[in-house]
């Protein structure tokens, strides 16, 4: 296995914000808003990938015909994508240059170790679109695994590119990829606070919102379309709603006391809300359009951090009841009498549990001694695995392939995003020179997947 | 107008002043008088004693042992004294926000700053005040007031302040 340290600079280009102006309620409620246009929010993540997958597929990806000519190099996404993922390693061309498969000379390939080789060519078309033909190509076998044309708008050519690579890593993992999903996060800088969106490569990064109070927790809606979060604005907790395309935005949990830990349900309709107005901090659900408060949790204690399974019948969440904060599970409809399963048993703090996509397992942080690192326990063996071994892990997040989990930790003090697969070989830094960066989320798979 | 406030409050306190002080029942906690200052005995218009440094009732943070939410003795004559300032003032009301230091997660850090906060909000219900002058909330660690990652900092970031209406 070969250790490959890529440092990659990627910079944020902001296509749109969507930051909300000032203005004043006539309930007396003043919210304070930075109205930022104008203002560059300077948002640059570095990612720096370690590491790798125990067995490694040689790829060799040849730079599409003509694509020097256009203002997005396809083929640099591409290839920028698939190292990212720790199961490919890159072989050079060496001066070989097909475009076409029948160009293609396989004992070429063959003598440089390339199990797979991925070519193509790009025309602009009349219109200002630009079409992109690609072929990838089983080395071996000498066989055409994937022969596919996009044709896009040249602001399109990110977006076609990560598509592409979705196809090449589906076609050879059998897994699903998720180049095309976004990552969500909270940058701090100074005493702002940023919401932002990026591509889960850390480029195109918009800020949905920023307050000068703490945003936390935040959850995608399982559609994409709206992020549930939790704000300080009212100078205490509150859930909130927004929808990521116009930046409209609702209180959905303000009621007495403290409302935060906003979870969804599989379906998108409801959402699990910790709340602290019958005593304590309990689970109660919430539909989406903060209707029909319904209480989940029955402990006299802490009952916090849910999280829905796939299936929707079941929701883990974080709970002191037997003395230590630990994971438990309970049936969606509460259980006849609010008992719970313990789940974690290792240590005494586990907290912070996500289900993965296919509700086989979940990831969560687990105390170790002083340190906080992130674990993941299967649901059927029930064995545990730890992932990390940095100082000060915490909000795990499993991309909706459940490969890779998206976590933010620190380095030297200061606040950044780290990934590692499941398999805990491959590891990622992500990281933004301006500010702190916490709080992660990674989004649902797009819906055309 | 705030002034007229307070000139009001100094006036209705130095008349509480000279009663007899009785303590409240509950669990044999003892409300003292400690909690106003010579000058408003007197009578005189004053200073407002939730900002008078020389008053306890500018005293506002209660602090905890790691994993701790039970209000420490020491703490609790201060707790106590506000708790009486808002029996006698209906229309005062106060915030009561929890903290945890940062270690741990974010949000079962806000549920342990949340039981902070229940606790002073207890023991003031306790002595007699009413939970409707009452809100008690989490910053969780959110709103640290020490920024060091050490022992120090994180006691004095396992809190609970009280803030009144206003402020």
């Amino acid at each position: 296995m070969t250790n490959i340290i890529y440092r990659c600079n990627v910079f944020f280009s902001r296509i749109g914000s969507m930051q909300i102006c000032l203005r004043q309620f006539s309930c007396c409620i003043f919210i304070v808003f930075l109205c930022l246009i104008g203002t560059p929010l300077h948002a640059a993540l570095n990612i720096e990938i370690f590491g790798g997958g125990a067995t490694q597929i040689p790829i060799a990806i040849v730079p599409f015909a003509a694509e020097e000519k256009l203002k997005q190099n396809v083929t640099a996404v591409v290839a920028s994508d698939l190292h990212r993922s720790g199961l490919f390693r890159l072989v050079a061309s060496s001066g070989l240059v097909p475009h076409d498969p029948s160009e293609i000379i396989f004992p070429n390939w063959q003598i440089l170790g390339a199990d797979a080789l991925v070519i193509g060519s790009t025309k602009m078309l009349p219109n200002g679109r630009v079409e992109v033909r690609y072929s990838l190509v089983d080395v071996a076998r000498q066989e055409l695994l994937i022969s596919d044309i996009e044709t896009v708008s040249v602001k399109y050519l990110r977006a076609a590119a990560h598509r592409i690579a979705d196809n090449i890593y589906e076609k050879l993992t059998g897994d699903v990829g998720v180049f095309s999903t976004r990552i969500a996060y909270v940058v701090k800088q100074g005493k702002k606070y940023a919401l932002q969106v990026a591509d889960a490569d850390g480029f195109n990064a918009r800020t949905a919102i920023e307050y000068t109070q703490p945003i936390i927790s935040l959850a995608w809606s399982p559609d994409g379309t709206k992020i549930a979060y939790v704000s300080f604005e009212n100078k205490k907790p509150v859930v909130h709603i927004q929808t990521l395309v116009t930046g409209a935005r609702k209180a959905i949990a303000k009621f007495k006391g403290s409302n935060s830990a906003p979870a969804w349900s599989p379906d998108g309709k409801r959402l699990a809300v910790v709340l602290s107005i019958r005593g304590g901090s309990q689970i109660f659900l919430i539909n989406a359009d903060g209707t029909g408060l319904k209480r989940f949790s029955k402990s006299s204690g802490i009952d916090t951090e849910p999280s829905f399974s796939p299936d929707g019948q079941s929701i883990i969440f974080t709970s002191d009841r037997g003395g230590s904060p630990q994971i438990y599970r309970m049936p969606v409809t509460g259980g006849a009498s609010g008992v719970a399963e313990r789940l974690t048993f290792e240590g005494s703090y586990n907290v912070s549990p996500q289900y993965r996509h296919d509700g086989k397992s979940f990831t969560f942080i687990h105390r170790n001694g002083t340190k906080f690192n992130v674990a993941v326990q299967d649901l059927d063996t029930r064995q545990v695995q730890l992932l990390t071994d940095s100082r000060f892990d915490e909000s795990p997040s499993f991309a909706p392939n459940g490969k890779i989990i998206l976590y933010a930790t620190e380095i030297r003090g200061r606040g950044i995003l780290a990934a590692v697969s499941s398999d805990g070989r491959t590891r990622q830094r992500l990281s933004d020179q301006s500010g702190d960066i916490r709080e992660p989320a990674w989004g649902p798979l797009p819906k055309w997947r | 107008m705030k002034r007229i406030l307070s000139v009001v409050l100094v006036i209705l306190l130095s008349a509480c002043a000279s009663e007899t002080t009785k303590p409240t029942v509950e669990e044999g906690y003892q409300a003292e008088d400690a909690s106003l200052s010579a000058a408003d005995k007197a009578g005189g218009p004053t200073l407002n004693p939730l900002t008078d440094p020389t008053n306890i009732l500018s005293k506002r943070s209660v602090y905890f042992d790691f994993d701790k939410y039970l209000v420490r003795d020491e703490y609790k004559s201060m707790v106590l004294a506000h708790a009486r300032y808002l029996r006698e003032h209906a229309n005062a009301s106060v915030r009561l926000e929890g903290s945890a230091d940062e270690r741990g997660s974010r949000e079962y850090n806000l549920a342990l700053g949340q039981r902070r906060a229940d606790s002073v909000k207890r023991v003031m219900t306790l002595a007699g005040t009413n939970e409707n002058q009452i809100e008690s909330v989490s910053l969780g660690e959110e709103k640290p007031r020490a920024i060091g990652h050490n022992e120090a900092s994180w006691a004095e970031n396992r809190r609970a302040d009280i803030r009144y209406q206003g402020e």
